[in-house]
């Protein structure tokens, strides 16, 4: 926003004019899961105008002969007609990026939550790559993060393939590293993502779940189903702030603390800007840190895990994983509150951080790596398309003040909250008969919810949306569609088909499965 | 923008076609082209926050009231939240928010200083008497026809009734100085039809802009200054720094504004020039925008002043016609063009920065400086702020030389000043004369006083007062400040022994109060309580020691810690007459 206020230009690609549309200078309203036609159509206008990075391309990248001819029949009119953008609008873009002195492209869940997320970041990245919009002071890609603390996540090893620091589980050497440390053998094959998890649940292979900060009983898609399995497993034992509904479905609860009100540690923002929390209060009855929580169950276990190179204090357990990620290795405590935060990676004491991370691109020898290749991707459509018997595209989404599940939100009021109703078009609403407020049934191939809905002018024809805040109020993820990116294991969240129908005066509609209590 | 929520409350078609007219068709901060494509964006919506001004302009000079829908439509226009636009129409006397519950245009009645002598509260009644709405307010401008009215029309331009001469027959004016040789400023008033650029330049005029051209924008700045010329506003800057600092700014478009709101009460010299002489404010701004190298020129002009609005447009029109504005400004290259901007009753709107945020759609609240405007002003870019009588003595400067120039006046006040004589004076009106002239002189050149003088009003309710027998007081910047007094905007006011200055000075410290932006505490409270204690002298007729006491100090926290000109100075006027025994008798 303050690069905004500052005179930077901002292009919004989004089926819905969201509020953050509102501040662009234009905004493209493009069809739900078009974005690869986009993104294909702006690479062969940059490339037909000459706009090209040609010395970068050159001396950075590969794969870009093959590329510019898998681009070749997106013509601005090819993707006009795909995402119902105009095509003037769709050039103007592309000059726009590829002219710019610095240009970022900035996504969330818009590109990710489809079948084919990693296809859809794979196009953006390959618009970068054409520009040398990457790896320079203020370009790049930015992927936004929903918390302070996701990127933490994934960097301290909490995939089911890497170690902490991005360190492959298969490869033996960096296994060997720590299980010299922790003086104990490691699993040598890559675990599975969530969404394996509930397939090997559905198939019986996997009977018990440790569930920590998630609530997957509320936000998987097509969650009657993942209640079913959740339900049906021997054992689920959920570490968590709130009691959830997937704590109500576990054997065991474990009450934890609030990471960054009553944690000592460090989170990892989207720059990948290493900081220090501390606690500001003590957590409330039995809540006890996340750390103690791990090393109370290893001693119900069995096991002291201080005798097997396993720190239990937060400094302690930070140098611990600065002795076993090198990316992470320069970062002490004290320079960490020095320095107001480090950036990864950051191999050694005298390393300054590095605040972007792809400068290698441009050094003389891409510092020792092979070039960038660009990909090859095709538009392919949302998984589920439209058809007469749900007619509607239903897209997914949050909404300022609330939160995910709303676990963590709507314990507090706000005077502008909404989001558990159905956003439509006014003149669509108008076509079914239906008016601004009226309870309806929406149903998809999946299921049905009752619930209200909102005419709203900003949504364009033919499509709705909603929020998954209140789950209490709304289940709307018995409509979302389950099917997923095999490599990124997300699912499609943003594209649904749906029918909107009156509710008839003599029934109340029930909703099916529900769950025993 | 993204949190622009509005009311329910919805506009008629007749306010939709008002704003739509004003505003021109490039207004919108939002335009939806298709249902996949909308533009709109900070940037857009910045550039037009400026609009909101004129807009509310159109509202109420369409239904007499701004009223809660068309505040909503025009919000929606421009993308500015309903609150701030409200804030900002609050701001002004000339807007008014609530409904008129009558169709009738508004005469608006002067109280201040000269007009309060020429009984305006007895004028207002009479007006009301007749079945006029009546508005009291401060001053219009007029002084030298007090009680003055301007009215505020309703479907119909507004207007000022004495003016209404002049409209039937332009330069008919016979100003009291007519014929006198060796007039710089006024040479032209009473003698060119002020509707004509033809006669405007078989007198001289565009003549200055010419060797402008010539000489180029360091050389006119330099002559400036050897000519010493300081601001006619009040402030007495030295006008060739301002300019220099402007010029020496590079790489961001750059601006030039004329301050035409002139509100001290007691200073009408501007709008006399404007409604008489408009082409000399137009020549002399364009020289000034030559001389930094500034593409636009701004004229900021009271909202009561509807003959000189109208002239001033006219003449910009005209000059643009003759290509003296436009892209290539008399064959030299150069791009300058005009806007002409109308206040809506602000005194606070004539300090500078106060003006520009006004200008830029916000309420006029002057700004911290440092930044000056030199390097930010007017949307953050370089601007040279200056008095239409300044900008005059600018073209003065260039096209006679530095020399000539200071071939009148003294050393530390080189050329001649304009002053406003009003009050009980024989003939009331502009006089320019040779700075150091004495002030006895001036008071004869205005037919002498009509009463035994009590005291005089020099720079306006923001000046002082001086005894009568300061006749002898040389009209200079440097004599003006030794006697503890002010030239100010070239305010002198006589009042004679007839007067109640307890009346009166309760009048100016009501002034004050409603004019303070309240931005700053102490001038916000203070003029509120240096109001109070002079309320309450007239009811006890007495001022305690620990009273007078408290004006002091309130005068010093206001002079301290205002951030402009209207707190350093609200406090004068009332010391000044306590001084002078012409109130309260200390006890």
């Amino acid at each position: 926003m303050q690069g905004l206020r500052n005179g930077a230009a901002m292009y919004a690609v989004d089926p819905r004019r969201t509020s953050s549309s509102k501040f662009a200078d234009v905004w493209l309203g493009l069809d739900v899961g078009t974005d690869i036609a986009m993104a294909n159509a702006v690479a062969r206008e940059i490339i037909h105008a000459g706009l090209v990075n040609q010395a970068f391309i050159d001396h950075s990248t590969e794969g870009f002969e093959a590329y510019r001819d898998a681009v070749e029949p997106y013509t601005l009119e090819v993707a006009a007609e795909i995402t119902g953008v105009p095509a003037e609008a769709i050039k103007e873009m592309a000059h726009a990026y590829a002219t710019a002195d610095k240009a970022q492209i900035l996504w969330t869940l818009g590109i990710t939550e489809h079948h084919n997320a990693v296809d859809n970041v794979l196009s953006l990245c390959n618009l970068a790559l054409l520009t040398g919009h990457v790896g320079t002071w203020g370009s790049g890609l930015v992927p936004l993060r929903g918390q302070n603390n996701v990127q933490g996540g994934g960097d301290m090893g909490s995939l089911p393939n890497k170690f902490p620091g991005f360190q492959d589980i298969t490869n033996d050497e960096h296994r060997a590293k720590f299980e010299a440390v922790y003086d104990a053998e490691l699993n040598p094959e890559d675990g599975i993502h969530l969404t394996l998890m509930f397939e090997a649940m559905g198939r019986g292979d996997l009977t018990a779940a440790f569930v920590i900060g998630e609530n997957p009983a509320d936000s998987e898609a097509d969650v009657d189903h993942a209640r079913r399995l959740l339900a049906g497993l021997d054992c689920l034992v959920v570490q968590d702030i709130f009691m959830t509904r997937t704590a109500e479905l576990a054997d065991v609860v474990f009450p934890a603390s609030v990471a960054w009100a009553e944690s000592d540690g460090t989170v990892t923002s989207s720059e990948r800007r290493v900081q220090r929390t501390r606690p500001a209060v003590t957590p409330p009855g039995e809540a006890r840190h996340d750390i103690d929580i791990l090393g109370a169950l290893a001693e119900r276990m069995g096991v002291d895990l201080t005798e097997h190179g396993c720190a239990l204090e937060p400094e302690a357990l930070w140098d611990e994983l600065r002795s076993l990620s090198p990316m992470h290795t320069g970062m002490s405590y004290e320079r960490l509150e020095d320095e107001g935060g480090l950036q990864w990676p950051c191999p050694s004491l005298d390393h300054p951080g590095s605040p972007f991370l792809h400068g290698w691109l441009w050094e003389a020898d891409l510092g020792g790596r092979g070039p960038a290749p660009f990909s090859i991707v095709e538009h392919e459509g949302p998984n589920e398309q439209l058809t007469t018997e749900f007619p509607l595209r239903l897209t997914t989404g949050r909404s300022l003040d609330s939160y995910n599940t709303g676990v963590q939100s709507n314990g507090f009021d706000s005077p502008i909250r909404y989001g558990d109703e159905l956003d439509i078009n006014p003149s669509d609403g108008r076509s079914l008969g239906i008016v601004d407020g009226e309870r309806v049934q929406v149903s998809s191939p999946r299921g049905t919810v009752e619930m209200s809905v909102r005419f709203q002018p900003d949504i364009p024809e033919g499509l709705t949306f909603t929020t998954y805040h209140f789950p209490a109020l709304v289940d709307i993820n018995k409509l979302t569609n389950d099917a997923w990116d095999k490599r990124s294991g997300t699912s499609e969240f943003k594209a649904a088909s749906i029918r909107i129908d009156k509710l008839r005066l003599d029934s109340q509609v029930v909703s099916p499965a529900e769950l025993p209590g | 923008m993204a949190d622009l929520h509005l009311t329910v409350d919805t506009s008629t078609d007749a306010e939709r076609a008002a704003v739509d007219a004003a505003l021109g068709t490039d207004a919108r901060a939002v335009i939806h082209e298709t249902e996949r494509l909308v533009r709109g964006g900070m940037a857009r919506k910045n550039n037009r926050r400026h609009l909101l001004l004129p807009g509310l302009h159109a509202l109420q000079a369409e239904i007499g009231w701004i009223s809660p829908g068309g505040l909503n439509y025009l919000c929606d226009v421009l993308q500015v939240p309903p609150a701030e636009a409200y804030g900002v129409a609050t701001f002004y006397e000339l807007f008014r928010t609530d409904d008129p519950g009558h169709a009738e245009s508004t005469v608006h009645v002067c109280m201040d200083t000269s007009c309060h002598i020429a009984d305006a509260e007895g004028f207002a009644q009479r007006l009301e008497a007749e079945g006029k709405r009546v508005h009291r307010g401060p001053c219009l401008g007029q002084c030298e026809r007090a009680p003055a009215q301007f009215v505020q029309g309703r479907g119909v331009p507004d207007s000022v009734p004495a003016d209404a001469d002049q409209i039937a027959a332009p330069g008919s004016f016979l100003p009291p100085q007519f014929g006198t040789e060796g007039l710089r400023l006024l040479a032209r008033v009473g003698v060119v039809d002020p509707t004509s650029l033809a006669a405007y330049r078989e007198h001289g005029g565009y003549e200055a802009l010419a060797k402008a051209i010539e000489l180029g924008g360091q050389a006119v700045i330099d002559e400036v200054r050897a000519a010493g010329l300081t601001g006619r506003g009040g402030a007495a800057f030295p006008t060739a720094i301002k300019w220099q600092g402007v010029a020496d700014e590079s790489g961001r478009p750059k601006h030039v504004i004329a301050n035409a709101d002139e509100s001290e009460p007691g200073t009408f010299k501007d709008r006399h020039l404007m409604e008489h002489d408009p082409f000399a404010l137009i020549e002399g701004l364009t020289i000034a925008g030559l001389a930094v190298d500034a593409e636009h020129g701004w004229i900021y002009i009271r909202g009561e002043y509807p003959l000189s609005t109208n002239r001033l447009s006219n003449a910009i029109d005209q000059a643009r016609t003759a290509g003296l504005l436009g892209d290539d400004v008399m064959g030299s290259g150069k791009r300058f063009d005009i806007e002409l901007r109308r206040g809506a009753g602000a005194y606070i709107c004539g300090e500078e920065t106060a003006l520009m945020e006004s200008i830029e759609g916000f309420r006029g609240e002057p700004r911290n400086k440092p930044p000056f405007p030199t390097t930010h002003g007017l949307f953050g870019e370089p601007t040279a702020v200056n008095n239409p009588e300044t900008l005059l003595n600018a073209a003065y400067i260039v096209l006679h030389g530095a020399v000539a120039y200071r071939s009148v006046g003294t050393e530390k006040s080189p050329g001649t000043r304009l002053f406003c004589v009003s009050g009980h004076v024989a003939i009331p009106g502009v006089y320019e004369v040779a700075m150091g002239t004495t002030l006895g002189d001036v008071i004869d050149l205005a037919g002498g006083a009509t009463g035994t003088t009590r005291a005089i009003l020099m720079g306006g309710a923001a000046g002082s007062f001086i005894a009568a027998d300061q006749l002898d007081l040389p009209l200079t910047q440097e004599d003006t400040r030794e006697a503890g007094t002010t030239l100010g905007s070239g305010v002198i006011t006589l009042f004679d022994d007839s007067v109640g200055f307890q009346a009166l000075l309760t009048r100016i410290t009501e002034f004050f109060k409603g004019e303070s932006c309240g931005q700053c505490v102490p001038c916000r409270v203070g003029t509120t309580r240096q109001h109070e204690v002079i309320v309450e002298l007239g009811r006890t007729g007495t001022l305690p020691v620990a009273r007078a006491t408290l004006i002091d100090d309130m005068a010093l926290a206001m002079a301290d810690a205002s951030i402009c000109g209207l707190g350093h100075t609200a406090a004068g006027a009332v010391q000044s007459a306590i001084r002078l025994g012409l109130i309260g008798a200390s006890s």
